[in-house]
């Protein structure tokens, strides 16, 4: 009978045994040992994981090498009937008539009732879990967005007439990641509603049309002399490189614009972004950033047409800006 | 000695099932005049694995931080031992996953092997383009050199162009409304977590679709489409080329 078993036919049951407690024994008077005494408790915790070890091995193997393995079957033992208080089942034809079979695919409302718990039950933990990790997911780069304004120093270092290629720390908290650069010239004053007051031109050096910072066209004043001046305030150094542009360039995709921030040539679809600014105690304050169709005339006449800030490549004005109709909270 | 291999291999087949289920996988049968071309999805496989393996270990030393992001780079090629190969082999073999990827796809296409019944592996496959194009997206970011920094501005900005939606994408992207700290952290995260995990997931869809479906025969192929091939040939079925095996009705209840 033994002898005809194929193997494989009945699953192994590992015999039991005793080593590998013996072996675990042995591991924990060695670590033990490692801090109490390392040379003899140690010693004597490995000798006995050894010696348990390798008997274990042998026992796992044993079968391996061809020894046969006694192997107890498992057994569940019914209760006798009648004895040890156990009542002996009643035959079956007694009593009422048993319970028909359900047809196959039958559905109780039990069953459908717990099949509605479990998926609903889901649904509401993977929602109670989804929100708000899709939440904190998304919302931090729309909410929460702070405009900060930038002090470039006094008007002074602003000679009149003259373009200064600007570099300053946007966001003193986010260090030098938000250095930004601007294109300023002091127009002197301009007439407002019948007053004389100081105008300056600030134009962005992110191009309009995908964000690459465009250059000055044109010598930086060194060629006339000129010194760089370096300021320090709370917006960290801020830089003026005097330069003598003929208009603006980009180099990545080579989008022209004259001295106004106008587009003359290449893909941009607007003029160049500028800042609004204020003057506070002799001292020019940048403010938020705003996106600008054209300009007409230059200089102190200039006439702006300012729109809210949008992203590069958007179209402020004509039928493509009705591409973009909900723009994103910006400062 | 053969026993002492096969005892293992015996305890762990017969505790779960996955030796047998390795082989099903393996020695599938596959048309007699299957082609070098036919490979090339195992070594786009090979080439992101490599990409997985080699940027763990690059993530041991990189650190996604504005202040020391560039730093980290030097110091992985210049410094750390065999830095150099490992993150060239990244850089390079980014390359050589996004060629493979289109050669792949290339194959597939002139094979004829998207139509039915393989069309939905088709739209797998170009789930893990797109994957794979994200991958390259987010991960050229992190050198934070300025060809880094500023390709990621025209590519998070021609997003941005994208109408109606675009602007809004283009913030979540940039994680604000300009380039910081919070890119270079979300597309840290995105490049070794989020989308490789997406990629792996689609990638057992792929080969369980491969698997499931069989590999189809070359254009040029003389047997016929649609017959069974050790079978009856008089019996033409309209199922797949070339397998599976006819499910047994009923299942195992």
């Amino acid at each position: 009978m033994d002898t005809e078993r194929q193997h494989g036919d009945e699953p192994h049951q590992p015999s039991p045994t005793v080593w590998p407690i013996g072996f675990a024994i042995g591991i924990a008077v060695l670590l033990v040992g490692l801090i109490v005494n390392p040379l003899w408790l140690s010693t004597i915790g490995g000798a006995i994981a050894i010696v348990f070890g390798v008997l274990w091995a042998r026992a796992a193997t044993a079968e391996l090498r061809g020894r046969t393995v006694e192997v107890e079957p498992e057994r569940r033992d019914l209760p006798e009937p009648g004895g040890d208080g156990a009542e002996a089942a009643p035959p079956a034809a007694a009593g009422e008539a048993a319970m028909p079979l359900p047809a196959p695919g039958e559905r109780f409302p039990r069953n459908r009732f717990l099949e509605g718990a479990t998926l609903g039950l889901g649904a509401v933990i993977g929602g109670i879990i989804t929100v708000p990790v899709a939440g904190f997911a998304v919302l931090p780069s729309f909410l929460k967005q702070k405009k900060s304004t930038v002090d470039l120093g006094p008007t002074t270092d602003f000679a009149e007439g003259q373009w200064y290629t600007t570099t300053f720390i946007a966001d003193p908290a986010e260090g030098e990641v938000s250095r930004r650069t601007a294109f300023i010239r002091n127009n002197g004053t301009a007439t407002v509603s019948g007053a004389q007051e100081p105008s300056f031109t600030i134009i962005s050096n992110r191009c309009a049309h995908l964000g690459c910072p465009v250059q000055a066209n044109g010598p930086s004043g060194a060629i006339l002399g000129m010194k760089n001046i370096v300021q320090h305030t709370k917006n960290g150094q801020v830089t003026l490189v005097p330069v003598v542009p003929a208009g603006f360039g980009c180099p990545c995709h080579g989008g022209q614009y004259d001295t106004e921030g106008n587009r003359t040539a290449g893909p941009p679809v607007r003029a160049l972004d500028r800042y609004a600014f204020s003057i506070v105690k002799g001292r020019l304050i940048l403010e938020s950033r705003f996106s600008v169709s054209h300009v007409d005339s230059t200089g102190a006449q200039a006439k702006i047409h300012k729109y809210k800030s949008v992203g590069p490549g958007e179209h402020v004005d004509g039928l493509e800006q009705i591409l973009y109709p909900i723009n994103p909270p910006h400062h | 000695m053969l026993a002492v291999v096969n005892y293992p291999l015996d305890w762990l087949e017969e505790r779960s099932g996955l030796i047998g289920g390795l082989r099903y996988f393996l020695f599938r049968k596959v048309p007699s005049d299957t082609n070098w071309m036919q490979t090339l999805g195992s070594a786009t496989l090979t080439a992101f694995l490599v990409q997985a393996i080699t940027g763990v270990i690059l993530a041991m030393y990189y650190k996604p931080t504005p202040g020391d992001a560039y730093k980290s780079i030097q110091n992985i090629t210049d410094d750390v031992t065999l830095g150099w190969l490992v993150r060239g082999m990244h850089k390079w073999g980014a390359s050589v996953f996004i060629i493979l990827m289109f050669l792949h796809m290339g194959r597939v296409f002139l094979f004829g092997a998207y139509k039915y019944p393989r069309e939905l592996n088709w739209v797998v496959g170009v789930l893990l383009l797109v994957m794979g194009m994200m991958e390259g997206f987010t991960g050229y970011l992190l050198p934070w050199d300025q060809t880094a920094y500023w390709a990621t501005v025209v590519g998070i900005n021609l997003n941005g162009t994208a109408p109606f939606l675009g602007p809004w994408l283009a913030q979540f992207l940039r994680g604000g409304q300009e380039i910081g700290a919070d890119t270079l952290t979300r597309f840290y995260s995105l490049h070794m977590l989020l989308i490789p995990g997406a990629i792996f997931a689609l990638i057992g869809l792929h080969l369980y679709l491969v698997v499931r479906l069989g590999v189809s025969s070359p254009p040029w192929s003389k047997e016929a489409a649609g017959m069974e091939r050790d079978g009856h040939p008089d019996k033409p079925l309209r199922r797949g080329l070339t397998r599976p095996a006819p499910r047994p009705a009923g299942g195992r209840d």
